[in-house]
């Protein structure tokens, strides 16, 4: 019995990693068509505006990248090298992508990461609160205050976040990672980066904690009216007890399945917290590629943004599995 | 229709969205009475505080130019392109959804294949590369929004396509002969235009949020004034001047919670057995 359901679950890892893989391969290939799809020369659009000028420069690169041979030979080549881990040659930088990459990619991960948990348990939080005050004037705020959140730019609400509490107010740092020259080290220098980390957290967080508030409300609602609660509340439970142990964890399940979608917009979201912060990630990196029209470093960070998404989706797949057993006995 | 109005009506939401909205349009609309000539150009001395003056009531920016005729003009950017791209996923989602739905079997795995794919990609990221790579103008802003909002359409018009397709009066006109183009489109897409309505109505707000992001990032059509050039060009002096990232920051927050609202209502109106569910 127990083996059964370890293959299963086996099995089921094995097909996600399958699909995982085809999904980043169609990446690549979307990669190499926009390479080639782009007005003029594809070596001009590799070496970025570092070389357009250099005849010799562009000649070397065209044969370099094979660009005389025939489109499948150069899109083999192309997903031959991304298997090596190279994404190419920053001109504008003098540096590989993938390193440029790895150097950025933990400061965006803990941005993230951050502005997941944040706006995961504030949205949960707020949610609960007002399903269980429905129809109260607590209620009403934290609807409202949703629904402005929700209709709000990332950018200009980082922007008004600085404005607020770094200008007015001079509590946080309005940009960077840490402070520059403090030498500080261990647990004041965690603290310092906390610091700079909370208003890029907040902000990139703010659209789906609105999001999480608004789903949490309206499922506890609907699971509130479920038959196994009158059961509940026929047997004398108490309130609090109902609503913790049975609507709120039966509620929680449509979330996980939202948390996937959040990832893209989280990654997608970073590029503008990290250009409005000066937050050294992947997202900065793709603004600082666009404003110096460096191709490569820019489809470098697609194909990383994506591989993130990716990674992501397995892990609340795995999650959702472990979180609810009617699909892990599927 | 006067059923429909009822209900509408019903919503206090609604009916706020309805007449923001009315009074944004407006504004873009006359645009070139309210103020004529180019919001490009410079009219008084930079850094106009504002409130300060009739003639400047929202003050001037970093070089000179009118704020609130930037914003007038932005308006009509963020709302043309708003509704285009809308219109343009539509034109991607639908026929993907009903051929998938009508169909199903391998010609569905495929399509869904291709949705999931494209849902899976970071749609920001994928309209960056795009505009990127295609140079930043009305049009590549546009196709890169429609390309990379039309999964959800999809999916929706296959569901309402997959369960009308089993209806008997479908049925009866697969008997009668008729051909199956006639079928999808006057058989079984009518009968789901509500929930795309109201899918597309929302969809136009965050398509104005997507196009404010990219014109932030300076990927906006160089010859037009939008409200994202706006408080991108004035983020690096935003403790000098904040009434020029402030204001066109409202705007949108206006704008795409006008649009939100109607979506809501819309959906109460044209669903109401899934509204009365949901309160």
């Amino acid at each position: 019995m127990r083996g059964t359901t370890f293959m299963k679950i086996a099995t089921r890892i094995a097909a996600r990693l399958a699909k995982a893989a085809v999904v980043l391969l169609a990446i690549l290939v979307l990669n190499f068509l926009l390479i080639h799809a782009a007005p003029g020369d594809p070596a001009v659009v590799m070496a970025g505006e570092a070389g357009a000028t250099d005849d010799v420069f562009l000649a070397q690169l065209r044969e370099k990248f094979g660009l005389d041979q025939p489109l499948y030979m150069q899109l083999g080549k192309y997903v031959w090298d991304v298997l090596h881990l190279d994404l190419g040659f920053s001109y504008r930088q003098q540096m590989p992508v993938f390193d440029l990459l790895m150097d950025r990619l933990p400061a965006t991960l803990l941005l993230t990461g951050s502005a997941f948990a944040v706006s995961l348990i504030l949205g949960v939080a707020a949610g609960v609160l007002a399903a269980s005050r429905v129809g109260k004037w607590s209620d009403t705020l934290i609807s409202t205050v949703a629904l402005l959140f929700y209709a709000t730019p990332l950018f200009w609400a980082a922007l008004m976040g600085v404005l607020l509490f770094s200008v007015v107010l001079g509590w946080l740092p309005p940009f960077g990672y840490e402070t520059v020259g403090s030498g500080f080290t261990g647990i004041r220098r965690a603290l310092d980066i906390a610091q700079h980390l909370a208003l890029p957290a907040l902000s990139l967080g703010l659209f789906f904690m609105a999001v999480y508030s608004r789903m949490t409300r309206a499922s506890m609602l609907e699971v509130a009216q479920l038959d196994f609660v009158k059961t509940a509340r026929a047997k004398g439970l108490s309130r609090a007890v109902i609503e913790r142990r049975h609507i709120l964890r039966n509620a929680l399940l449509p979330i996980v399945t939202l948390a996937g979608l959040q990832a893209g917009q989280l990654v997608g979201g970073a590029v503008l917290t990290e250009t409005v912060f000066a937050w050294p990630g992947i997202g900065r990196l793709m603004f600082e590629a666009l404003t110096q029209r460096d191709y490569n470093v820019l489809l470098g960070v697609f194909f990383v943004s994506a591989a993130m998404v990716i990674v992501f989706n397995l892990i609340t797949d795995l999650i959702y599995g472990i979180v609810d057993p009617r699909i892990r006995a599927q | 229709m006067k059923d429909f109005w009822h209900r509408f009506r019903a919503n206090k939401g609604g009916i706020i969205g309805l007449a923001l909205l009315a009074a944004i349009v407006a504004v873009a609309l006359l645009a070139p009475l309210l103020f004529p000539g180019n919001p490009w150009k410079m009219v008084a001395r930079p850094f106009v505080p504002p409130f300060e003056g009739m003639k400047f009531p929202l003050g001037t920016d970093t070089v000179g130019r009118n704020v609130a005729a930037g914003l007038a003009y932005g308006g009509r950017v963020s709302l043309l392109v708003g509704l285009v791209s809308t219109l343009a996923a539509l034109l991607i989602g639908i026929p993907v959804g009903a051929l998938a739905g009508y169909f199903g079997g391998r010609i569905d795995d495929l399509l869904m294949r291709v949705t999931e794919f494209f849902q899976t990609v970071p749609s920001f990221a994928l309209a960056i590369v795009i505009v990127a790579i295609f140079q930043p103008s009305v049009v590549s802003i546009t196709l890169a929004i429609g390309i990379v909002s039309w999964p959800p359409v999809a999916r929706l018009v296959r569901g309402e396509v997959m369960s009308l397709r089993q209806r008997e009066y479908i049925e009866a006109a697969i008997l009668q002969g008729l051909s199956t183009p006639a079928i999808i489109l006057r058989q079984i897409l009518p009968n789901a235009v509500s929930p795309i309505i109201v899918m597309a109505s929302l969809m136009v707000a965050s398509a104005i949020l997507l196009e404010s992001s990219l014109s932030f990032l300076g990927l906006g059509d160089p010859n037009l004034m939008s409200w994202g050039y706006m408080i991108g060009a004035a983020r690096t002096v935003i403790r000098q001047a904040w009434w020029l990232s402030l204001f066109p920051g409202v705007a949108i927050v206006l704008t795409v919670l006008a649009l939100n609202l109607i979506g809501e209502s819309l959906n109460d109106a044209l669903n109401p057995r899934l509204s009365r569910r949901r309160s």
